[in-house]
C-alpha cells in the first residue's frame, strides 16, 4: 500500500469509523468524508460520482456487473461474449450462464493473437450474434499487460445494443483510464491502495438489474455498506499514484524493457505480451512474463525467492493449481517454467531501479541453475 | 522406444509415453526423444499433464517442428502428434 495510504488509513480509524448509513453526528461526519473520497474515486473510473459504487472488491464487482447486466437482457439471450484471455471468474460466469452448455460458452469466447489482443472486428462480430446477453473486455491484462482495443469495442457494443463491461481492475493508475464506458470495473490495489475496495462504474441509461430482492445500498448495487476507512485510504493512493502516473509509468516500461531483453538473451526463454516500449495503447508499463523451457515454474519462484524478488507464475507445475494459465495458453505460449513479474508502484518501492538491476543480474544464473538441477542442459 | 511399424517394416512413428508424469517433465521426456530421431520423424506423446496441451504446441513453434494433431487416448490421457523438422540433431 501506498505510504500516504497508510497514513490515511490510520487517521481514518478516529475520523471515519462510524456507518454512514445512520444519522448521528459521527455518522453524518463518515458521510462527508465518503462523499469527498467518492468524488475523487469517480474521476479513477472516469464516471460522476453519482454513478460509482463500492464494492467488496474487483473481482466481486465484476461478478455483480455481469449479473445485473445479464438479467436485464433475459429476455435477449443468457450467453457472454469476452476474450479468451478475461479473469478466470468472468470466463466462469460466462460457462455458467450458459447453463453447462460448453458449445454456447465457447461461441462467446474471442481469440486472441500472439499477443494477447483480441480483433476488434472479430468482437463486435461475435456481439452481434444472437442470443447474447452481455460482454466484458479487459482494459489490460494483469498477467501479460497487453491493452485490448476498448474504445472500438464501446463503439460496437452500442452499435449492437449489448452492454460491455470493462474490466479495468488492472489498469487503473498504470494507464490512463478508459473514457466513455457504459459500465467499467476497478479494484483499489492497481494503484496502491487497500485490498477490499472494487470500483463500479456505471453510465446512466445502461439497464442494470440486479436479480433477487432490491438493495438500498451503493445505488442499489451492493449488498455491504462499504468500510469508510478503507475508501479514504483508496482514495488517497488514487491521488498520489495519479499525481505521478506518466514519470512512474515511463520509468517503469524502461525497468520492463531491461528485464525483458535480460530474458529474451537467455536461450529457450519465451517471452510472452508486447513490447514495453510501444507505450500506453499496447501494454501495461510494470508486467512481464516469460517462461522458461523444460523447468518447472515452482522451482523459478523458489529460486528468486531465495534471492529475495516475489515472482508470481502462471505454470501448471506450481503446488497450488493443476490447470496452466488460461491466458498463457490462449496466446500460444509455453506455460512451463512461468515467471510472471509486476514492478510495484515507486512510492512503495525507492529501490526498484538498482532492485531490478539485481534480478537481471542473478535472471541468468537462476535459470541456468535450474536447468542443471533438472539435469536438462543438453536438450 | 516403442515404434509403429508401417507396411513395408518400417517404424514409422516413435511414441513417447509420458502419462502420470506433471509439466515440465512430458516435453523434456520428448526432447530426449525427438534428440535422437532423424529428421521427419512423426512422434507421438501421450501425456495426462493438463499443461501439455499448450506446452508441445509451444515447443513445436520455438524448435520448427510441425504440430499435427491432438486427440483423447483414453479418459486420462490425450495424445500429441507432430513432425521433427528436417535438421533436428
Amino acid at each position: 500500500m501506498h505510504p500516504a495510504a497508510r497514513e490515511t488509513l490510520w487517521a481514518a480509524l478516529d475520523d471515519g469509523w462510524a456507518d454512514p448509513t445512520r444519522l448521528h453526528s459521527e455518522s453524518r461526519r463518515a458521510r462527508r468524508l465518503l462523499d469527498q473520497a467518492r468524488e475523487i474515486l469517480a474521476v479513477a473510473v472516469g464516471v460522476a460520482p453519482a454513478d460509482l459504487s463500492f464494492l467488496p472488491g474487483g473481482t466481486s464487482a465484476l461478478l455483480s456487473a455481469l449479473d445485473a447486466l445479464g438479467h436485464a437482457r433475459r429476455r435477449h439471450g443468457r450467453s457472454l461474449v469476452a476474450s479468451a484471455v478475461e479473469a478466470s471468474a468472468v470466463l466462469t460466469w460466462g460457462q455458467h450462464a450458459a447453463g453447462g452448455e460448453a458449445d454456447l460458452a465457447a461461441a462467446g469466447i474471442v481469440p486472441v493473437d500472439d499477443v494477447g489482443r483480441v480483433d476488434a472486428e472479430a468482437f463486435a462480430t461475435a456481439m452481434g450474434r444472437p442470443g447474447v446477453a452481455v460482454a466484458a473486455l479487459q482494459h489490460a491484462n494483469p498477467e501479460v499487460g497487453t491493452v485490448q482495443p476498448v474504445d472500438d469495442c464501446v463503439r460496437a457494443a452500442r452499435e449492437s445494443g449489448v452492454p460491455l463491461l470493462v474490466d479495468a481492475t488492472a489498469s487503473l493508475g498504470r494507464l490512463p483510464t478508459p473514457r466513455d464506458t457504459d459500465v467499467i470495473v476497478g479494484d483499489a490495489t492497481s494503484f496502491a491502495g487497500p485490498t477490499g475496495v472494487g470500483l463500479l462504474g456505471v453510465r446512466p441509461g445502461t439497464r442494470y438489474l440486479p436479480p433477487g430482492p432490491t438493495s438500498l445500498l451503493e445505488r442499489g448495487r451492493a449488498t455491504e455498506t462499504p468500510w469508510v476507512p478503507q475508501v479514504l485510504a483508496a482514495a488517497e493512493a488514487w491521488r498520489q499514484v495519479n499525481h505521478t502516473r506518466a514519470a512512474d509509468a515511463a520509468a517503469a516500461r524502461d525497468l520492463i524493457a531491461r528485464i525483458r531483453a535480460t530474458a529474451a538473451a537467455i536461450p529457450d526463454v519465451d517471452v510472452a505480451g508486447p513490447d514495453p516500449t510501444l507505450g500506453d495503447d499496447a501494454s501495461l508499463p510494470h508486467v512481464l512474463t516469460f517462461s522458461v523451457l523444460y523447468v518447472d515454474g515452482e522451482r523459478l519462484v523458489n529460486a528468486f525467492d531465495r534471492h529475495g524478488f516475489a515472482v508470481s507464475s502462471g505454470s501448471a507445475c506450481t503446488a497450488s493449481v493443476l490447470e496452466p494459465s488460461h491466458v498463457l495458453a490462449a496466446m500460444g505460449r509455453l506455460t512451463q517454467g512461468n515467471v510472471r513479474i509486476t514492478l510495484p508502484v515507486a512510492a512503495t518501492a525507492p529501490d526498484l531501479s538498482a532492485d531490478v538491476a539485481r534480478f537481471c543480474a542473478v535472471l541468468p544464473e537462476v535459470v541456468a541453475q535450474c536447468r542443471a538441477e533438472l539435469g536438462v542442459t543438453d536438450l | 522406444m516403442p515404434g509403429r511399424v508401417g507396411r513395408d517394416g518400417s517404424v514409422s512413428t516413435r511414441i513417447v509415453d509420458s502419462r502420470g508424469t506433471r509439466c515440465p517433465m512430458p516435453i523434456i521426456d520428448l526432447a530426449r526423444a525427438a534428440a535422437t530421431a532423424p529428421g521427419g520423424t512423426v512422434m507421438e506423446l501421450w501425456a495426462t499433464d493438463p499443461a501439455a496441451d499448450a506446452d508441445v504446441r509451444a515447443w513445436c513453434r520455438m524448435r520448427g517442428h510441425t504440430f499435427l494433431a491432438a486427440e483423447q487416448l483414453d479418459p486420462q490421457a490425450r495424445r500429441y502428434t507432430l513432425r521433427l523438422n528436417a535438421t533436428v540433431g
